[in-house]
């Protein structure tokens, strides 16, 4: 009978009965082409870069192979290129400030979403919506001018003195380093951590806590056993935000890692990331291959932020099987 | 029906018209370091020529090689001169030869932060490449205190400091490094950016210097005109003829007459370790990077006419913005220069 069927697959409710036509006429159609389109786009962008970042790479993809994940030398005079140290001081930057931020980040949700009085909340999250607006570059100067000094005359001495047997916290310290852009960043990401966060948990249905409270428990057994493991999944939403905006930031990074392509274990000596190697330098960049080694980085960064996303997913799929409410 | 040819007629003349009073647009694109001086060329020169209009993107040596290589710019404009294979890289590309336009000279010092020393500090070649090297790693390193008699050097650790974004200033700094040092030169090598043996990496001159500034007991270098206008203290070089010089406008002008004698016909030279007494070591010419052959007539002479004003009265604006005139023998033979653009 109906012939015109669309051919894009619904997922709303099926009108059968209605011909293609009429659904045209009443914008059905032309709403859900043009809104499949813009979804479409998202896609159609990501393929294109990931593309482009491939095509322009090809130099050193043939030349280097594999051993570009592996090589420690960046050497434009001489022509080698590695991304090994790069990749650490991704990681490692991103890892220290997921360290931080993460606690400090869904603690402070907790307290504005459930705790703390509407009125104070409310006015909390302007603040927090500010600093997650606040352009990195500020944040650079502010790593550079306080914490840099405060690295070294404060948390250097307080670390290395009783620390100092652990590779992890051995060395000189010149302010500047893998600690120092660690701490930027979690400044950067704690704001992303706290919106997303409350707004999760503030979703949570009220009968859940209704029901905590009703059999027995204090407020903070019904928060911390019922309200969070419920917003478990868009918590987690929150952390992978957080993760992509570390992985990928550069202005902050570079003005206070040292930007010395070199693998260290402790945290205070200095490194570089990958986004900061690609925007220092882009614009001198001479000769074809040292520009695609540039550009092959930038896939590298692509790959990283894919992988640790997909990590982190299979780690939510595994820990929540019981299953939770909300996701983000 | 007679109205439309009419009307054709008096559009296309109209459109002429507003052809005719399109300033010419002339495109560049390349080093960051002369941009001030650059900047302030093109709209005085444009006063006078009102048909004229300069567009110039301060995007980096490296990207102003490869954008007049790619022939997107119609000039381009670099701190280190291009090297062969990037000449022939043009050559393919292009069907003809590029020529290079010094037009001012620049000087990278060496900034320090002692604690307890507040005069300028004395540097020989092999102090220099030794710190850079990691191989001198004590401020009480005899190379350093037996130039600097009198000065109280304390016995700690030197963090050295260079530029961590690709620079004119770090090609100027290596390139010198090269000259002083057989071992940086094997090593090393000379470059926008290279793989430093020793030390952490600043953005760009004021990250350098902020560096600096934070960190006791460090070694930096920055571009002179930049200390010169931010007040930084800065330390003396020995030059190849022994003496200690200071650098300054007449300092750095001096590299340049000491290697216009045996200046290049197509001006690719570089002036680090310059002879001379009174030559500053560590200065550079920065070059414009113009195509020999420009088929578009107004364009070529639009760029002609711009060079040939430059050398005379342009380089009047040079020291007003602390940058050093090129020397007459240069001026002279650049002149020459211009007329090989066909």
């Amino acid at each position: 009978m109906t012939t015109a069927t669309p051919t894009i697959h619904s997922a709303g409710p099926r009108v059968g009965s209605r011909s293609f036509l009429s659904q045209l006429r009443d914008g059905d159609e032309i709403a859900r082409l043009v809104t499949f389109l813009f979804a479409a786009s998202v896609v159609l962008v990501t393929v294109l870069l990931v593309l482009e970042l491939w095509t322009n790479s090809a130099l050193p993809r043939t030349k280097f192979g594999l051993h570009f994940f592996v090589t420690q030398v960046w050497d434009p005079i001489m022509n080698e290129y590695g991304a090994l140290p790069f990749i650490y001081g991704t990681v490692m930057t991103s890892a220290i400030a997921l360290l931080l931020a993460v606690p400090l980040g869904i603690g402070a949700a907790i307290f504005l979403a459930e705790l703390a009085p509407a009125r104070i909340s409310d006015a909390l999250q302007f603040f927090i919506d500010l600093l997650a607006a606040v352009p990195s570059v500020i944040y650079g100067l502010l790593g550079f001018f306080i914490i840099v000094p405060l690295m070294r005359t404060v948390i250097y001495p307080a670390l290395n003195k009783p620390l100092g047997f652990m590779p992890m916290f051995k060395g000189p310290s010149y302010g500047v380093g893998f600690l120092t852009a660690g701490i930027v960043l979690a400044i950067m990401v704690i704001p992303y951590i706290i919106s997303v966060s409350r707004e999760v948990l503030l979703s949570v249905p009220r009968d859940q806590r209704e029901a905590a409270l009703a059999l027995g428990s204090t407020r903070w057994e019904s928060t911390w056993k019922i309200v969070v493991p419920f917003a478990k999944t868009g918590i987690m939403g929150s952390i992978f935000l957080a993760l992509a905006r570390a992985l990928g930031e550069t202005m902050a990074v570079t003005m206070v890692i040292g930007n010395t392509p070199k693998i260290s274990a402790s945290i205070f000596a200095p490194g570089y990331s990958i986004a900061a190697v690609i925007a220092n330098e882009f614009t001198e960049a001479t000769g074809d291959l040292y520009l695609q080694s540039l550009i092959e980085l930038g896939l590298v960064l692509f790959l990283l932020t894919f992988i640790l996303n997909g990590l982190a997913r299979l780690l939510i799929i595994v820990t929540t099987q019981k299953g939770s409410g909300i996701a983000v | 029906m007679k109205r439309i040819p009419m009307l054709l007629a008096a559009a296309i003349a109209l459109s002429a018209l507003i052809w005719a009073e399109t300033p010419l647009l002339i495109n560049g694109a390349g080093a960051t370091f002369p941009y001030p001086i650059y900047s302030k060329w093109f709209d005085v020169y444009k006063k006078n020529n009102t048909n004229l209009e300069f567009n110039y993107q301060s995007v980096g040596s490296g990207a102003g090689i490869r954008q007049v290589t790619d022939g997107t710019v119609d000039f381009g404009a670099t701190d280190g001169p291009m090297n062969d294979e990037q000449l022939k890289a043009f050559q393919e590309k292009r069907g003809t030869g590029i020529l290079h336009f010094p037009t001012v000279l620049g000087a990278v010092v060496p900034t320090y932060n002692v604690p307890g020393v507040s005069g300028a500090l004395n540097f020989t070649p092999d102090a220099l490449a030794g710190i850079y090297l990691g191989k001198i790693t004590k401020w009480n390193d005899p190379a350093i205190t037996s130039v600097n008699k009198g000065v109280n050097l304390p016995a700690n650790d030197i963090v050295v400091v260079h530029r961590s974004d690709g620079s004119g200033t770090t090609y100027c700094w290596t390139d010198y490094l090269s000259k002083v040092s057989d071992e940086w030169k094997t090593k090393v090598g000379k470059g926008t950016s290279v793989n430093w043996p020793a030390g952490l990496g600043g953005k760009g001159n004021e990250g350098v210097t902020g560096q600096v500034k934070e960190t006791p007991n460090s070694l930096g270098y920055v571009e002179l005109i930049y200390a010169a206008q931010n007040n930084i203290p800065y330390g003396t070089v020995k030059n190849s003829s022994g003496a200690f010089v200071k650098a300054d406008l007449n300092s750095v002008s001096e590299a340049a007459a000491g290697a216009a004698k045996e200046m290049p016909d197509d001006f690719r030279v570089s002036i680090t370790n310059a002879p001379g007494k009174a030559a500053y070591p560590i200065s550079t010419f920065t070059w414009l990077l113009i195509p020999e052959k420009i088929p578009d007539a107004r364009k070529r002479e639009a760029i002609k006419g711009f060079l040939s004003w430059m050398l005379a009265d342009g380089q009047g604006y040079n020291e007003a913005l602390t940058y050093a005139k090129l020397p007459k023998e240069v001026i002279e033979k650049e002149k020459k220069a211009i007329n090989k653009i066909q």
